[in-house]
């Protein structure tokens, strides 16, 4: 057993990442996440790997990008503003299907927002914030311990799948100092490297796992990588066949691998008439206040979603005959997932949009409120 | 140990959130759960700062402070905001220095010359922070002194140990007379 | 004679998109020609381009190559060259793709004087999408989105990249071929920030509405007006070819490097 510390949720980040064997951090300064651009700053040159601080978000972005291209994992760090920003070339990341991590410590918005207070802001810009149909993955951590445990599970995921991975984490927990116990090892993966001679290279090649091989360039493999709608061969196309082809792959290419990558939390479900969801730093406020429910003899349960995209909605249908409350730091984002899988009618809401964490005390009320009063 | 919240307040650049890591370090020395968070304005230097810090044997959910066990203030303002009307049952430490108008209180108050006796011992008020770290822990009663000067053995900036164990030793040592003189 | 360069291309990606008389083909022979003249390792080059129509030529080279998003070509070839200096990383830009959306990229990567070999096609207009103008179409120049004549100033893109802290610039036209080979074989070669800014012709988006009849029309205009330093004293519509400034200033993949040496000291 490693020994126990303290650190913020930021540098446990930072950790994971180091731990998961990043080489490459581009980045641009923002509250609340400009920590982990600190630490890289400090760390990556000690190990062989490069920081570069960019002109700007996009530019960011588009670095991490080239890096992970030559076969470094790649990582940079936003909030909500930069997080816009970054939509677009986070886009030509999922369509050239380059590996990186991209964290959001998400802050109160629209615009600049309140900084730095917390909110869960960009629920839906990580789902559908780069133009067009497009497969994500998006980690939410609910304490330190997690914000390291996830961003080491990040990479594994950009790597295995070829992939970017958003960690969508807020303000609470990335400014939370906890004690946290870190692996002295932890799992990792890699990408799949072509196991053919350059000549029989397929850069986009329509394999049985989805996942196509890549290539570092400089490796021998010369190929082609473009946002343009692309063949097997990562030439451009504009035959309609080709396209269908390629799109459908593209936005299939988690489905075979969704029991290991959606994860989540369940506690006190079996006989609980209502189930709190709650993610991210609010989801704290939410166990507590199941738990001070529970004392009052009031049957409520908790789920977590540990992943937010792709929604862990098998898990959830499971108790589609309950009813729900969902507590969020923002007007109402994820609630519309809860609503999609369960119905609207079973679904209550409780919002906090003022850039303070939603207290215990808030849930409690609202769950006495629909299971007492309604 | 029960959940024990504290809450160190004053002005940007006192040091108060450093202070307030290094209780927190010194919890998990000593095999606690803890987190510690803070709030402050845009500005490094002036504007209210606030460090919460929660200690506890069990899971901590909520990570804010809900209510405070020892509330520490080092500006007129921080008092008037966190201490004024604290319940009796609550440590309250104010600096004699920057907090010189305090409402009586009959029990668990102690109005202590933090910045007196650092600057006589220094010279300037750096380790201000320190001096007060060494009186809550004294006066909180939660930890031992060596934890606590582990944490900040480890945490102080480079350079400043010995100078901050000195800090933390002079708190204490304020501490554990207000304690004695409160008894008597 | 294409033979002499076939194995620098990917055959099978032809025919490429370009109108007849576009200057881009031409442009395109010059940079393989120089790369052939330097005799660098294919594997080892990497070609990277933003969106426009000069930005397709990465598709047909047969390097490692990369077409990106709009104007953000120099961010991911930072990203490539810091992360892996040893490779070899040419950048092709269009005018609008430098100097508009990209300007912010463009005179950062010249401040960091990072090891890239820029080459900015300039063809003062916004080929792909019919011809609006750019920030280097000449003024009262007229273009779809300035019927009637460009009441702003060009940028002069080499000024821009020497202020900003490049260390080789270096101008030649789609007519003066040879000289454009040399002046990116030039570029190559400085160990820093290098970009050749390259006159080229857009017939259909340009010219015609801009009184060029055809597309020789246009190659000698270049001709005409492209002036090695010191022959003559320049005219109006003159602009300079060849070297327009060299200077030495420490390049960042190797500042980073020994920045990384410094520490292992530590």
């Amino acid at each position: 057993m490693s020994k126990a510390r303290l650190m913020q949720g930021n540098e446990a980040c930072a950790e994971g990442a180091l731990a998961a064997g990043v080489k490459f951090y581009a980045g641009y300064p923002i509250t609340p996440s400009t920590e982990i651009a600190e630490i890289m700053a400090e760390k990556l040159p000690l190990i062989g790997g490069t920081f570069i601080q960019m002109e700007d978000e996009i530019g960011s972005m588009a670095a991490i990008i080239g890096a992970s291209l030559t076969g470094a994992k790649a990582l940079t760090a936003t909030s909500g503003p930069g997080f816009s920003l970054k939509q677009e070339n986070l886009g030509f990341a999922i369509a050239t299907e380059v590996p990186c991590v991209l964290v959001n410590v998400q802050r109160a918005g629209p615009s600049t927002g309140l900084p730095t207070s917390p909110a869960q802001a960009d629920v839906m810009q990580a789902r559908w914030g780069t133009h067009g149909d497009h497969p994500i993955i998006a980690l939410c951590p609910s304490s330190v311990q997690e914000c390291y445990e996830l961003t080491v599970k990040a990479f594994n995921f950009a790597e295995e799948f070829r992939q970017p991975v958003i960690m969508l984490m807020d303000e609470v927990v990335g400014h939370l100092r906890e004690k946290v116990v870190l692996p002295e090892s932890v799992e990792i993966v890699g990408r799949k490297k072509p196991s053919v001679s350059p000549d029989e290279y397929i850069p986009y090649e329509n394999n049985e796992s989805r996942i196509p091989a890549m290539a570092n360039f400089g490796d021998g493999y010369r190929y082609h990588v473009t946002g343009l709608t692309h063949g097997e061969n990562g030439l451009p196309t504009g035959k309609p066949a080709v396209a269908e082809k390629y799109l459908e792959r593209l936005m299939r290419k988690l489905d075979p691998y969704l029991d290991r990558i959606q994860r989540y939390e369940e506690i006190l479900l079996e006989d609980a008439e209502l189930i709190v969801v709650a993610y991210g730093g609010p989801a704290r406020s939410a166990l507590e206040a199941v738990h001070a429910a529970r004392s009052e003899g009031l049957n409520v349960g908790f789920f977590r979603p540990i992943t937010i995209w792709p929604f862990p909605q098998d898990a959830l249908e499971r108790y589609a005959d309950r009813r729900f409350l969902v507590p969020e730091m923002n007007s109402g984002q994820l609630v519309g997932e809860i609503e999609r899988v369960v119905g609207r009618r079973q679904v209550e809401r409780f919002n906090r949009i003022d850039g303070e964490l939603i207290t215990p005390d808030q849930i409690l009320t609202r769950i006495q409120e629909v299971m007492i009063h309604v | 140990m029960a959940k024990q919240q504290f809450i160190f307040s004053g002005t940007g650049g006192q040091g108060l959130i450093l202070a307030a890591i290094m209780l927190a370090d010194a919890a998990v020395l000593a095999g606690q759960n803890v987190v510690q968070s803070q709030s402050y304005g845009p500005e490094a230097r002036g504007g209210a700062s606030k460090a919460e810090v929660i200690i506890s044997d069990e899971a901590i959910n909520y990570p804010k402070v809900q209510k405070p066990d020892l509330v520490l203030s080092i500006s007129q303002e921080a008092y008037k905001k966190y201490g004024l009307s604290l319940d009796e049952e609550v440590v309250l430490i104010v600096d004699d220095t920057y907090v010189p108008e305090t409402k009586p209180r009959s029990r668990n108050f102690y109005s202590l010359p933090l910045t007196k006796v650092t600057r006589t011992e220094f010279g300037s008020e750096q380790s201000a922070n320190v001096v007060a770290l060494g009186a809550v822990a004294a006066i909180s009663r939660q930890l031992s002194l060596e934890q606590v000067r582990e944490a900040v053995r480890q945490r102080a900036p480079k350079g400043t140990a010995d100078r901050n164990l000195k800090a933390l030793e002079l708190g204490w040592q304020l501490g554990i007379g207000a304690l004695k003189r409160a008894k008597a | 004679m294409f033979s002499d360069i076939a194995q620098y291309f990917r055959t099978e990606a032809l025919p490429h998109i370009w109108c007849p008389g576009c200057g881009i083909g031409t442009i395109t022979a010059a940079i393989v020609r120089s790369i052939k003249t330097l005799q660098l390792d294919q594997n080892k080059v990497v070609i990277v381009s933003g969106i426009g129509c000069s930005s397709r030529m990465p598709g047909y080279l047969d390097f490692n190559t990369l077409h990106t998003t709009h104007g953000r070509a120099l961010a991911f070839a930072t990203g490539i060259k810091a992360s892996r200096p040893e490779l070899d990383v040419f950048v092709i830009m269009g005018d609008g793709d430098a100097s508009a959306i990209g300007g912010n990229h463009f005179i950062h990567a010249a401040r960091r004087n990072i090891d890239l070999t820029a080459i900015i096609i300039n063809n003062s207009i916004y080929g792909m999408t019919g011809g609006q103008s750019s920030p280097m179409t000449p003024h009262d120049k007229r273009a779809t989105t300035s019927p009637y004549g460009n009441l702003e100033r060009p940028f002069q893109i080499l000024e821009v990249a020497k202020a900003a802290g490049a260390t080789y610039g270096a101008r030649a036209t789609a007519f003066h071929n040879q000289l454009l080979t040399k002046l990116i074989v030039n570029a190559y070669n400085n160990p820093g920030f290098s970009v050749v800014e390259t006159i080229s012709q857009c017939p259909v988006a340009y010219g015609r509405r801009n009184k060029f009849k055809t597309p020789a029309d246009m190659l000698l205009w270049q001709k005409e007006h492209g002036i090695s330093a010191g022959r003559k004293e320049l005219g109006a519509e003159d602009f300079l070819i060849g070297e327009i400034f060299k200077a030495e200033a420490p390049e960042y993949t190797q500042e980073y490097a020994k920045l990384r040496q410094r520490l292992k000291g530590e």
